[in-house]
């Protein structure tokens, strides 16, 4: 399997006494989106922070490329290709559109001594990458406050993209948005799925991972409960898996042998 | 799900050229100008508020609190305050004469020492905030007692006084100095009298010089400052992390912004922007003393405010800020040539205050779109 991007392997975590990963394995290939679909305090969150750099993990293997990497950052895991997106923390509203796409990474042209931002570039490439990702935006300069909750999370996800990102993890992009902003959202993964990149959709939501998804796995009290393919599984299972009140023997049958 | 590709979304309003005006910082700014000078234009026409002195008088006052309008507005967009503005002033100001004329270094090793001491306070402030993640209205609050209370404890111990003269003296031909000293281009002065545009002194020792001798200093170093600040923080990417880092700190950190260090840069920025002022305001009165600067700290948030900056952070501007700074002159000197009871200059900033803040909050709801 040379398309693999990311694997993670047998992953633990522990905060003190708390164990809030036990062995969790998990990998993304190049133009798949792996949703990861687990009840709140599942081990989402510690598992998505973990693959992003802000967690270290306190065993297990992250290979990246096939390589073994050890993030001491977001800033490391962002350079080497993985970007987050975080849910409610993906935008600053009260700037524009454009200065949050280029946040952290303005271009830059010389003007006598001076390093000022190009915002003709940076505008014009905003605008193209918008664009692209399904949203016409009325101008560069509109604060992201004035965009919608599905619009802000599309600026992040085309950001993400333009920057070179190989893996995208996608934090419950959807949880908080309404059923068109969602459609648009989902779309905009299966985009960015095409384009090759490998997806990693966060939810507790079955509707939207069956929506987009190639393979499910599902998190139940820090541990991974399996992984199946698109089309091995309903949403019914998924849902039951979710809320963890079967036991693994009833579960290896409707994921296909793949626990 | 191609419904979501149509070329434009109907369900968005056009929005009309007023409405993007009113989103502008530095709107309130603008108008509040235009009516100070509409109003004293009425009421003082006649006094002398208007000729070349009257002019050079009111221009002085609005560039003192510029200079520190420039810093305080910038680390408010960083979204932090500090306090401690107006006791760095009195305390750099006490340095310079400690170090200058006390000690007798010379004056421009004593300014170089000053700045270094004073910004070297302000990334101290910068730090306390950054570290333990407290308000830094409390942490410039601490400092603003404890920068006072040497400012005045030093040269009393010292000296045995809190007021310290002999600086223009001690000061004479040293070069930093005279960056902070100068009148620059009284050739032009000497030629707009000679052609009546300005009046001359009619008796004592200047008779038939300019009764303005050239443009002082303090007006170069405000406007300077006034377009640096404004440079950097619209157009640099320093400029955008300064938003960045006052809008939201976290998302801000999740794309690689160092916030912390933008911070700090700020506090450093309002420390050097208060010193600069002292450094003009002993030059010009060759003295200095430690209750000089008393109240700035608040007359500098004022102006921000005034001139469109949310006190939360994210969003103000250095232009703004500099025409708060210049109704705030306007209206202090005014009151003056209209003659009318100083006193109301404090009614008239409470309310100013109040009203910016009201309409500042309109703003932001427009901008962000909440409800």
């Amino acid at each position: 399997m040379s398309d693999v991007l990311v694997h993670m392997e047998n992953i633990t975590k522990h905060f003190g006494p708390v164990i809030a990963l036990n062995g969790v394995s998990f990998d993304v290939k190049a133009g798949e989106c792996h949703c990861l679909l687990g009840d709140n305090g599942a081990g989402k969150s510690t598992f998505i922070k973990t693959m992003s750099g802000v967690h270290k993990p306190t065993s297990g293997e992250i290979l990246f490329e096939g390589q073994r990497m050890s993030f001491g950052s977001p800033r490391d895991a962002m350079e080497a290709g993985i970007a987050t997106v975080y849910q409610d923390l993906a935008m600053i509203p009260l700037m524009s559109v454009t200065r949050n796409f280029w946040m952290g990474r303005e271009p830059r042209r010389r003007v006598g001594p001076l390093k000022v931002i190009d915002f003709d570039l940076a505008n014009r490439t905003t605008m193209d990458e918008m664009a692209r990702m399904g949203i016409n935006l009325r101008s560069p300069d509109q604060a992201v406050g004035t965009l919608s909750g599905g619009e802000r999370q599309t600026v992040a996800i085309a950001r993400a993209v333009y920057f070179g990102a190989k893996v995208l993890i996608l934090d419950e992009p959807t949880s908080a948005l309404g059923v068109r902003q969602t459609a648009n959202v989902l779309a905009t993964v299966d985009r960015v799925r095409k384009s090759g990149i490998g997806v990693v959709f966060i939810t507790h939501n079955v509707r939207h991972a069956m929506a987009v998804g190639d393979r499910f796995t599902v998190l139940n009290r820090g541990q991974t409960l399996g992984t199946a393919d698109r089309g091995h599984i309903t949403a019914e299972d998924l849902q039951d898996l979710m809320a963890g009140g079967q036991e693994m023997a009833a579960l290896e049958g409707s994921l296909g042998g793949t626990v | 799900m191609s419904v979501i590709d149509g070329a434009t979304d109907e369900r968005i309003k056009k929005t009309g050229g007023l409405r993007r005006w009113l989103i502008r910082p530095e709107l309130g700014g603008i108008v509040g100008t235009i009516a100070v000078f509409v109003f004293f234009g009425i009421l003082a026409g006649d006094s002398g508020m208007f000729n070349a002195q009257g002019i050079l008088n009111w221009s002085q006052i609005s560039a003192q609190f510029m200079i520190i309008a420039v810093g305080a507005c910038m680390l408010m967009v960083a979204g932090e305050f500090d306090l401690s503005v107006g006791s760095m002033i009195g305390f750099a100001g006490i340095s310079i004469a400690m170090f200058g004329v006390v000690w007798g270094l010379p004056m421009w090793v004593a300014i170089l020492i000053t700045f270094a001491i004073c910004m070297g306070v302000g990334a101290i402030n910068g730090l306390i905030v950054v570290r333990t993640g407290l308000p830094s209205f409390i942490v410039t609050l601490a400092f603003l007692f404890i920068l006072r209370g040497f400012t005045i404890f030093i040269p009393q111990t010292v000296e045995n006084r809190t007021i310290i003269g002999g600086i223009a003296e001690a000061a004479q031909g040293d070069w930093l100095a005279a960056v902070f000293s100068t009148d620059l281009a009284g050739w032009l002065f000497v030629w707009l009298a000679d052609i009546g545009l300005i009046d001359t002194f009619s008796r004592g020792s200047r008779a038939g010089e300019p009764v303005i001798s050239g443009i002082p200093m303090l007006l170069v170093w405000a406007v300077a400052m006034v377009i640096a600040g404004h440079v950097v923080l619209t157009r640099t990417r320093f400029g955008n992390w300064i938003f960045a880092a006052g809008g939201d700190a976290q998302a801000a950190r999740y794309v690689g912004v160092p916030v912390d260090r933008v911070k700090i840069i700020m506090f450093m920025t309002t420390a050097f922007c208060a010193t600069v002022f002292a450094c003009l305001q002993v030059f010009e009165f060759g003295s200095a003393a430690a209750d000089r600067g008393v109240l700035k700290e608040f007359e500098a948030i004022i102006a921000v405010v005034i001139g469109g900056a949310l006190l939360t952070g994210g969003y103000g501007s250095v232009m703004g800020a500099a025409l708060g700074a210049l109704i705030f002159g306007v209206v202090q000197q005014g009151l003056f040539f209209a003659d009318v009871e100083s006193s109301l200059f404090r009614v008239f900033l409470g309310l100013i205050l109040l009203f910016a803040v009201i309409l500042n909050t309109y703003i932001r709801r427009i901008i962000t779109g909440e409800r």
